[in-house]
């Protein structure tokens, strides 16, 4: 029971989350009405994606410093289960963006950093099934993910600062939205939750797939 | 890090450059031909963004092609012969500016064919030469390690551009803003920020580069 509070916590707060997602009193802004919801639902993929690739580039940076299989897994399986949530990301924001702006996809400097870092990061997977080897896939596949979330971060975080490009997202380039300004108080008490909820989520499946490889390689191992 | 060395090193890549040319000669005609095609397809373009992006993807092939080669020539002797007489430092320098070198050039003659045919709408010349140049910087950076990573797998030249693509993205997108703004002939002071941000990318890429091959080489 020790080790699987955070299971519990994640599916207390998942159902709270749930519930008060689409029950909870929400502010009505112009363009977003009830769609403001997806907040709960689409920003939190992110985040999830976000903690799961910094655990697979933290294992991977110290799988460099000194090799060990555990590490290797761990970094692996982060990245799977991090361009899973990315993949809900780019859905849910897909199908919000189809009834709040028009279309299924815009030319937003937002968008284009998670197509490309959903892109890189596949890259990553095909990288390591076309090595054989595992050590030296272990530790080139470190080198790239390294590599990757860099570029990602350059992608993301500073190139829209300094081209200026104001994102189409609430909040940002004088729209509507839920920044630090209108965050309001009922959306906090319910956005901070969800947050922690999914990324325990993703925790939790990347705990389960860990193990899991950890088997396949004992078992093949024996055979 | 032993300047010599790298010295022998690029001499080394030169040389053997001009002993079989064939390579060097492949990119050119590789260029050539594309750009070519493009002109039987297109004739003349005068709409400044299909300009700027048919110009930058042409060139962002021809130089995952050159430099696919940059690892995946040298054999596994070859590979050990350099770790007895030289460190991963001089090799990654060596290699990433003869690469830079190669782009250079690769990207000026482009450039020159694409004027004769395509048209030429740059009014500003001296910034996107100088983007050019800072491009080249990085994007050799970046293409000289994917080719390292690509080296180490089976099917080597065929994952180079899905590996490299998506890190190049910030660099191309950087350059195609800065083509845009030399198509519209916008002066220097304007775009100096975009300059700043390219050469900090030059930097990151190039000390990631630095860093990382030391772990990709030993077998």
């Amino acid at each position: 029971m020790k080790q699987n509070w955070y299971k519990v916590l994640a599916v207390i707060l998942l159902i709270y989350t749930v519930v008060a997602g689409f029950l909870g009193e929400v502010p009505h802004l112009p363009i977003l009405h009830e769609t403001i919801r997806n907040l709960y639902f689409h920003v939190t993929m992110w985040f999830t994606m976000m903690t799961l690739f910094s655990i697979a580039l933290v294992q991977s940076i110290l799988y460099l410093r000194s090799p060990n299989e555990h590490r290797d897994i761990v970094s692996a399986q982060a990245v799977n289960v991090g361009l899973a949530f990315g993949i809900l990301g780019l859905l849910t924001g897909s199908l919000w963006a189809k009834y709040t702006w028009g279309a299924w996809w815009t030319n937003d400097p937002q968008l284009n950093g998670a197509a490309i870092t959903i892109l890189a990061y596949l890259a990553y997977s095909l990288l390591r099934k076309s090595i054989d080897d595992g050590e030296k896939k272990a530790r080139i596949a470190a080198v790239y993910n390294i590599f990757a979330f860099v570029m990602m971060v350059v992608f993301i975080g500073i190139i829209p600062k300094f081209t200026g490009v104001d994102s189409l997202h609430p909040g940002k380039g004088g729209n509507p939205g839920f920044n630090t300004y209108d965050l309001d108080k009922n959306l906090r008490l319910v956005f901070y939750p969800a947050v922690l909820a999914w990324i325990l989520l993703g925790l939790w499946i990347l705990n389960l797939r860990i193990r899991t490889q950890k088997l396949n390689l004992l078992i093949n191992d024996e055979q | 890090m032993n300047l010599q060395m790298v010295w022998v090193l690029l001499e080394k890549e030169f040389r053997l450059e001009f002993r079989k040319p064939s390579a060097f000669n492949g990119i050119i005609l590789y260029v050539v031909s594309t750009i070519f095609i493009s002109y039987l397809c297109f004739k003349h373009i005068v709409d400044p963004q299909a300009w700027t992006a048919l110009f930058w993807i042409i060139l962002l092939f021809a130089s995952v092609n050159a430099a696919a080669k940059s690892f995946i020539q040298d054999s596994k002797a070859v590979m050990l012969y350099y770790y007895t007489v030289a460190g991963a430092a001089e090799v990654i320098v060596a290699k990433i500016i003869y690469n830079c070198l190669l782009f250079c050039v690769v990207g000026l003659l482009s450039y020159l064919f694409y004027s004769i045919f395509i048209g030429n709408l740059i009014q500003n010349q001296g910034l996107f030469i100088g983007a050019l140049g800072l491009g080249c910087i990085g994007i050799s950076g970046l293409l000289t390690l994917v080719s390292a990573i690509a080296a180490k797998t089976q099917n080597g030249t065929g994952l180079m551009a899905i590996l490299s693509f998506p890190l190049l993205m910030p660099l191309l997108l950087t350059l195609i803003k800065l083509t845009n703004y030399a198509v519209q002939g916008i002066a220097f002071s304007v775009c100096a920020k975009y300059l700043v941000v390219l050469g900090m990318m030059d930097i990151i890429v190039l000390s990631l580069s630095y860093l990382l091959f030391p772990y990709l080489w030993k077998d």
